[in-house]
């Protein structure tokens, strides 16, 4: 209806349509900036998400925190593993336990991506300067993923080339049964295949990256830092805590499943060390999972974000 | 140019906006006033497409905000909340918008240069004063060098320096042919600034006129007298046509009069006077004057003398007219009673 004001026939429409011609009452000519101006686009807004996500010191922060804890915990656990006799684990696992607290801050800094802007009123900013909101959220999303992406898969390489250079020594001792660690030996030596590598850097820089790009459509939805990292940190640990204490024989499907579903049983499945009964479990297919659920949820935040008022 | 159509905003029960129909037109400053909480934020945040409005809607220049191509080359705004990251270096939050409009690097340098900022592109905005944050939000809002500009409560947190420059600031702007919106609580400022003055009050327009025509139809002026004998008096000055009015202390006010007449009409008739002055009411008196009857736009029309000014745009609703029903109209109160007493049944 109130289209129909501006465009038809509604009478006090007509001398400002008339105006809008360059009829101007008081005589002044409308301003024209000098500045050339080119029509935004999606490459835009990642430039400026771009400058925006380096020029925060919470970036530097939760990402150097991160990359220290996986390769300083990666580090110390291959130094205690280390010597003549093989332990039992998969050449390259020992770098899960680094990134289990590694993904604490990754998990911050998606969140924070968002809800950093609606805590201090930039988002007010940022979405008069880009009223498409969905373009926003892609752009921020993009930028982010790629950085925790290539940042998380830089520490796993790192720690896998460690964990490989101070136990890939190691023997088979004489008391393991070579047929159950078939594939984990080559000529005596402990050796790592190429799945193991695959997973244990690009695929846990692939999980914990997709678990950041959760956080981010999470701090959309809630719009509130601490909110919003609440819940990714239950996300994470619950399944698994809520397991650890489910011991009646009822309750032993329910345990399964939590723990087989578990955000943290994902990660360890790319390191080869599942905590769920599938012991061939290599993780791919729960990061598919998480996938799916990250794109549903980012969907969600986005529906919301055309929705609300800012 | 900025037309506002039966804008309506509700949040739950509260029409924080209701029904705005007006167009703020380039070439002048336009002062947008209202009590705190009148729904002046809201106004600007529907216009900036932040906020969805209930009902009506906003074209800036005759397009929604949505589909602007290079919205900060359109419009430029400070809003009240600072919308500014703490943390972010004032240079690079100004680069991120530069970017994301695809506004060359040097306008960064420019803008910083234009509000006095150069000295502390590279501080971080957490430690400004209320007066630097001030600043770098209107170099945010001239970045894009945009045809309009809105500016909410632009002299908050500003020193005496600091508010002389917005204001040349903002009268050059519309000079060069921009719209240049601005909102304010403070009368007196907007006096100083604004050539058009859009006033509201419970979301509702009261006027929209020019400024000089706001100050002739409502800085009403009065002859104030005071004397031993005011009954006497009262009565002269009922015999010669005037009206006076019972005043504060026991003085008589009355309108129209000039005071040479009253003095000459005492001396005549030998009655002492113990003042005789010409009385100028503020314009923020008349401003308060206009917003308090806003609450009483829902019970009955105040009519006579105090009804607000009939706005000068034929877009423009009557708030006074075409609701209140005739014949509702009450004998107009004496004269500044009105506001005192409809504040004090406010709170």
């Amino acid at each position: 209806m109130s289209i129909q004001q501006h465009d038809g026939q509604a009478a006090p429409g007509a001398p400002q349509q008339q105006a809008a011609q360059g009829n101007w009452p008081n005589g002044i000519a409308p301003y024209s900036s000098p500045i050339p101006m080119a029509r935004t686009h999606l490459g835009h807004a990642l430039v400026s998400e771009w400058t925006k996500i380096r020029t925060v010191r919470s970036t530097v922060w939760t990402l150097s925190v991160m990359f220290a804890l996986v390769v300083g915990i990666g580090f110390l656990t291959a130094l205690g593993l280390s010597g003549d006799d093989f332990t039992g684990q998969p050449l390259l696992a020992g770098g899960l336990f680094g990134l289990m607290l590694g993904q604490i801050c990754v998990i911050t800094l998606g969140v924070l991506v968002v809800t950093s802007e609606y805590g201090t009123g930039m988002i007010r900013t940022t979405l008069t300067a880009c009223p498409q909101r969905g373009r926003v959220l892609l752009a921020k999303a993009v930028v982010f993923f790629g950085l925790a992406f290539v940042t998380t898969t830089l520490a796993c390489v790192l720690t896998a080339l460690i964990n490989s250079a101070l136990l890939g020594d190691q023997t088979r001792p004489s008391y393991v049964n070579a047929e159950d660690f078939s594939g984990s030996f080559e000529g005596g030596k402990v050796v790592a295949s190429g799945g193991e590598w695959l997973g244990a850097t690009v695929g846990a820089g692939l999980y914990v990256a997709l678990l950041g790009l959760l956080s981010l459509a999470v701090g959309a939805l809630l719009r509130h830092s601490a909110g919003a990292i609440t819940t990714m940190l239950g996300v994470v640990l619950l399944p698994l805590v809520m397991a650890l204490f489910m011991v009646g024989e009822a309750l032993q499907d329910v345990r399964r499943m939590l723990l087989e579903y578990s955000p943290l049983n994902g990660l360890a499945s790319l390191y080869r060390i599942p905590m769920s009964e599938d012991q061939d479990a290599t993780g791919w297919p729960l990061l598919g999972g998480l996938a799916i659920v990250t794109l549903a949820v980012l969907a969600a935040a986005y529906a919301l974000l055309n929705k609300r008022d800012v | 140019m900025i037309e506002l159509r039966d804008l309506t905003k509700r949040y739950g029960d509260k029409l924080a906006v209701d029904g705005l129909s007006f167009t703020v037109r380039p070439g002048t400053v336009t002062g947008f006033l209202g009590p705190n909480g009148a729904g002046k934020s809201t106004t600007m945040r529907m216009v900036l497409g932040l906020d969805e409005p209930t009902r009506g809607d906003v074209r800036i220049e005759g397009k929604r905000y949505a589909e602007l191509r290079e919205p900060l080359h359109s419009i430029g705004a400070l809003l009240e909340a600072k919308g500014v990251h703490g943390g972010r270096r004032a240079h690079d939050h100004l680069l991120c918008l530069a970017q994301s409009n695809g506004i060359p690097e040097r306008r960064v340098g420019e803008a910083l240069e234009m509000v006095g900022l150069q000295d502390v592109a590279r501080k971080r905005p957490k430690g400004f004063s209320l007066g630097m944050g001030q600043r770098l939000g209107i170099a945010a809002a001239l970045l894009g060098d945009p045809r309009i500009l809105m500016f909410d409560e632009p002299v908050n947190g500003l020193d005496p320096e600091g508010i002389h420059w917005i204001r040349t600031l903002m009268q050059q702007l519309a000079r060069e042919g921009r719209t240049v919106f601005v909102s304010s609580h403070l009368m007196s400022e907007m006096a100083q600034t604004a050539e058009h003055l859009v006033v509201i009050g419970q979301g509702k327009l009261l006027a929209d006129t020019s400024m000089s025509q706001f100050i002739a139809e409502n800085s009403r002026t009065h002859v104030r007298v005071r004397t031993p004998e005011p009954e006497r008096m009262r009565d002269l000055l009922t015999e010669a046509g005037l009206r006076p009015v019972p005043g504060a202390e026991g003085a008589l006010e009355v309108d129209d009069g000039d005071a040479p007449r009253i003095g000459e009409l005492a001396a005549a008739h030998g009655v002492v006077l113990h003042e005789l002055s010409t009385q100028r009411a503020s314009l923020e008196e008349a401003f308060m004057r206009l917003t308090a009857q806003s609450v009483e736009y829902h019970a009955a029309a105040p009519g006579g003398t105090h009804a607000p000014p009939v706005p000068q745009e034929g877009t423009a609703p009557h708030p006074g007219g075409p609701q209140s029903p005739p014949g509702a109209a009450q004998p107009p109160p004496a004269w500044g009673e009105d506001w005192q007493d409809r504040k004090g049944r406010r709170g």
